[in-house]
């Protein structure tokens, strides 16, 4: 049998340099102030990273804590109807429900080796802020969530979770009070924080080594995936789909993939409305390079550099800006990113639930309904690996309303 | 090769802070956004900041996600945004500033310029009798075009130093630097603090042992006698949020607010707490 214990390792084959470049992507734009403390992670993540204390005890807390290896499903019935072999990457399995345990395990333990003792965060619709906080309630951490106050009362019952963890959550009153603001507050204060608090950011994106880091905690998606297909099919899948907000899951599972050039890589983004209608967050499709939190890739932005907002029905889509390592996988061609829009996240999502019992993440539904587009262009024989990133327990109340579900009394606004 | 442009009406950074040396003060540089609280409010402001001694003015671009900045200043740059400024309308502002006789430096995060482009920028800036830049989120090793394009146009380029640089780190950007040093004297955003740092002396003497360069202190001053206090270490006292504070405060006497704060900086920067 294959070993699928959690290995960790820094892809170094896959970049960046040593300043955090990949091509002209990624590096460093934040205020002096903060690059003692990055260049204080970057030493330290490397350190950790050689050092089997910390490896195995890692790997320790994701067998044991985290429910990881996750599994890959077969899904037969999603399969007839799509036309081609889809098997599953069950991260909605994990505890928490989604990818997310992987990164904010990882980085917690990295915070207690650093010496310090508090987290802070910023969340969308609060999944990272409650995988931050749980982490922090298992390590015994302090945890400062900020979350954008339109946010706050969107996702009501994940404030809730994040406090009976112990964490505090903090409304963000500035700008557009939604994702990117949230995170413009969590560098704000850890500019003054900075040497007892770790900023424990919850995408591949920001100043390096944040995108290597994240992704390096995440990468056992693909490691794991790309064990399980050899072992399944007795070799590698035709395709990787995934779905690209910030792109922790997707730099996730592309990693062990990116070598193996007969693997084709997908990640969809968030086409909401549809790209043309300009309301949508398909950074990669429509946005332009530029510098937003700390580094530069792609980001949706007006003649003058202005941040534009974002839209998405799914709000760990919602942000406008990408990974600088997807930006570069997007410039050499290695993997292809396309948008998948509101309408067909939701037909996907309700296809996966009926055909194989399985609620998705609405973000994860983004995957499923990019695999179907796939599936048809590569035929019947091709096998597709598509990442499962969250389960969708969170999204009842957005499928509710998108299929009028609920019976009128009940209907009413305020949720 | 390269390509001066400057006006001859606005005399340098340069030659500001040595003519302050030799008054035995130091030089008071004065922040506010274009666009705030209007177009033609802000460069009333700034001519009040002239009138009442403010030797050199960072003219602010407004942007969407200011992650240096305060609650203050966020407020002032958000209104900016609202009232439909443009980085064109910035050029604009720093050509009408500079012709007060003083040197204006653009003060921007640095992605509206890397949008705008980098040597575009620096030629339409230089064009407009513009100083420099002074970018807060942009450090020496990321700026690599900026370095080339102020060189071929003479701008001055400050970057920041901060409590938290090593010494091998201030020595990087002091080297990166033309016009004079950044030193941001508390870790945290830009705002009004009750007390001046108590860091910020030992950061100038850390940054005098690698530059001769003149070197500027910002964050948290807000009124005369810190002012005084921080002209006892430093070459030149950088306000912002105060002179913001005032406008929101009041904004239909903007000028006579930032004149009357001006006027006691002024004063403070001339009788140094030694």
């Amino acid at each position: 049998m294959t070993d699928l214990a959690p290995a960790f390792t820094t892809a170094s084959t896959t970049g960046p340099d040593p300043h955090g470049h990949w091509g002209r992507f990624g590096g460093r734009f934040v205020p002096e102030a903060l690059i003692a403390a990055l260049d204080e992670l970057d030493v330290a993540r490397a350190e950790a990273f050689a050092d089997p204390a910390f490896t195995d005890e890692l790997s320790r807390m994701s067998r044991e804590y985290a429910g990881l290896p996750s599994l890959l499903y077969d899904a037969t019935r999603l399969s007839e109807v799509a036309g081609a072999r889809i098997l599953l990457k069950r991260e909605d399995l994990n505890h928490t429900g989604a990818h997310k345990i992987r990164n904010v395990l990882g980085q917690a333990l990295l915070t207690r080796r650093m010496g310090k003792t508090r987290v802070i965060a910023e969340t969308g619709a609060g999944q990272h802020g409650v995988a931050t906080a749980t982490a922090a309630a298992y390590l015994g951490l302090e945890c400062r969530v900020y979350m954008g106050e339109e946010d706050t009362r969107r996702q009501a019952l994940n404030v809730v979770r994040m406090r009976m963890l112990g964490a505090e959550v903090v409304p963000v009153r500035s700008g557009s009070r939604t994702l990117k603001d949230a995170m413009n507050d969590a560098l704000r204060e850890w500019v003054a924080t900075v040497d007892h608090t770790h900023y424990l950011i919850g995408s591949a994106a920001g100043p390096h080594p944040f995108p290597a880091l994240v992704r390096d905690f995440c990468r056992g998606i693909g490691d794991e995936a790309r064990a399980q297909s050899l072992e399944l099919l007795g070799r590698l899948p035709d395709a990787v789909c995934a779905c690209v907000g910030g792109g922790s899951n997707s730099i996730g599972i592309f990693t062990a993939f990116v070598p193996d050039e007969s693997v084709r890589l997908y990640g969809f983004e968030a086409g909401g409305d549809g790209f043309q209608t300009g309301r949508h967050a398909a950074t990669i499709t429509a946005g332009q390079v530029g510098v937003l939190h700390g580094a530069r890739s792609y980001l949706l932005q007006d003649e003058d550099g202005q941040t534009i907002e974002s839209h998405s029905i799914s709000a760990g889509l919602d942000y406008p800006g990408v990974g600088p390592e997807h930006a570069f996988l997007h410039d050499t061609g290695r993997a292809t990113y396309a948008p998948v829009s509101d309408a067909e996240a939701m037909e996907a999502f309700q296809l996966l639930t009926r055909t194989e019992g399985i609620i998705p993440a609405v973000e994860s539904a983004h995957a499923v309904a990019g695999a179907l587009k796939v599936a048809k262009e590569l035929g019947p024989d091709a096998v597709l690996v598509v990442n499962l990133s969250g389960r969708g327990d969170k999204d009842m109340d957005t499928a509710a309303r998108w299929f009028d579900l609920l019976d009128e009394p009940a209907a009413e606004e305020g949720s | 090769m390269s390509e001066r442009i400057i006006q001859p009406s606005a005399p340098g950074v340069g030659a500001t802070f040595a003519k302050a040396k030799e008054e035995g003060r130091s030089v008071l540089i004065g922040y506010l956004p274009a666009g705030f609280p209007s177009y033609d409010g802000a460069i009333s402001a700034f001519r009040a900041m002239v009138d009442a001694g403010v030797d050199i003015v960072e003219v602010g671009l407004p942007y969407s996600d200011p992650t240096m900045d305060g609650p203050t200043i966020q407020a002032a740059a958000d209104q900016a945004l609202r009232g439909g400024i443009r980085t064109k309308d910035v050029l604009r502002t720093v050509e009408a500033v500079a012709s007060f006789g003083i040197p204006a430096l653009v003060m921007t995060y640095w992605n509206p310029i890397e949008r705008y482009g980098v040597e575009r920028f620096a030629h339409d800036l230089a064009s407009a009798g513009g100083a420099g830049l002074i970018t807060p989120d942009l450090i020496p090793e990321e700026a690599g075009e900026w370095i080339a394009a102020s060189d071929a146009t003479g701008l001055d380029r400050v970057f920041l130093v901060a409590l938290s640089s090593t010494d091998e780190r201030l020595r990087i950007t002091a080297d990166a630097c033309r016009g004079f040093v950044y030193a941001a004297s508390v870790m945290g955003v830009t705002g009004a603090r009750a007390q001046t740092s108590k860091g910020a002396p030992d950061l100038i003497d850390r940054v005098r042992e690698v530059t001769d360069l003149p070197i500027g202190v910002g964050l948290g001053v807000s009124n005369g006698d810190q002012a005084a206090e921080v002209a006892g270490y430093a070459d030149a006292v950088i306000v912002g949020s105060a002179f913001v504070r005032r406008i929101l405060d009041a904004p239909d006497e903007a000028a006579a607010g930032v004149g009357e704060l001006a006027r006691d900086l002024a004063a403070g920067v001339r009788r140094r707490v030694l």
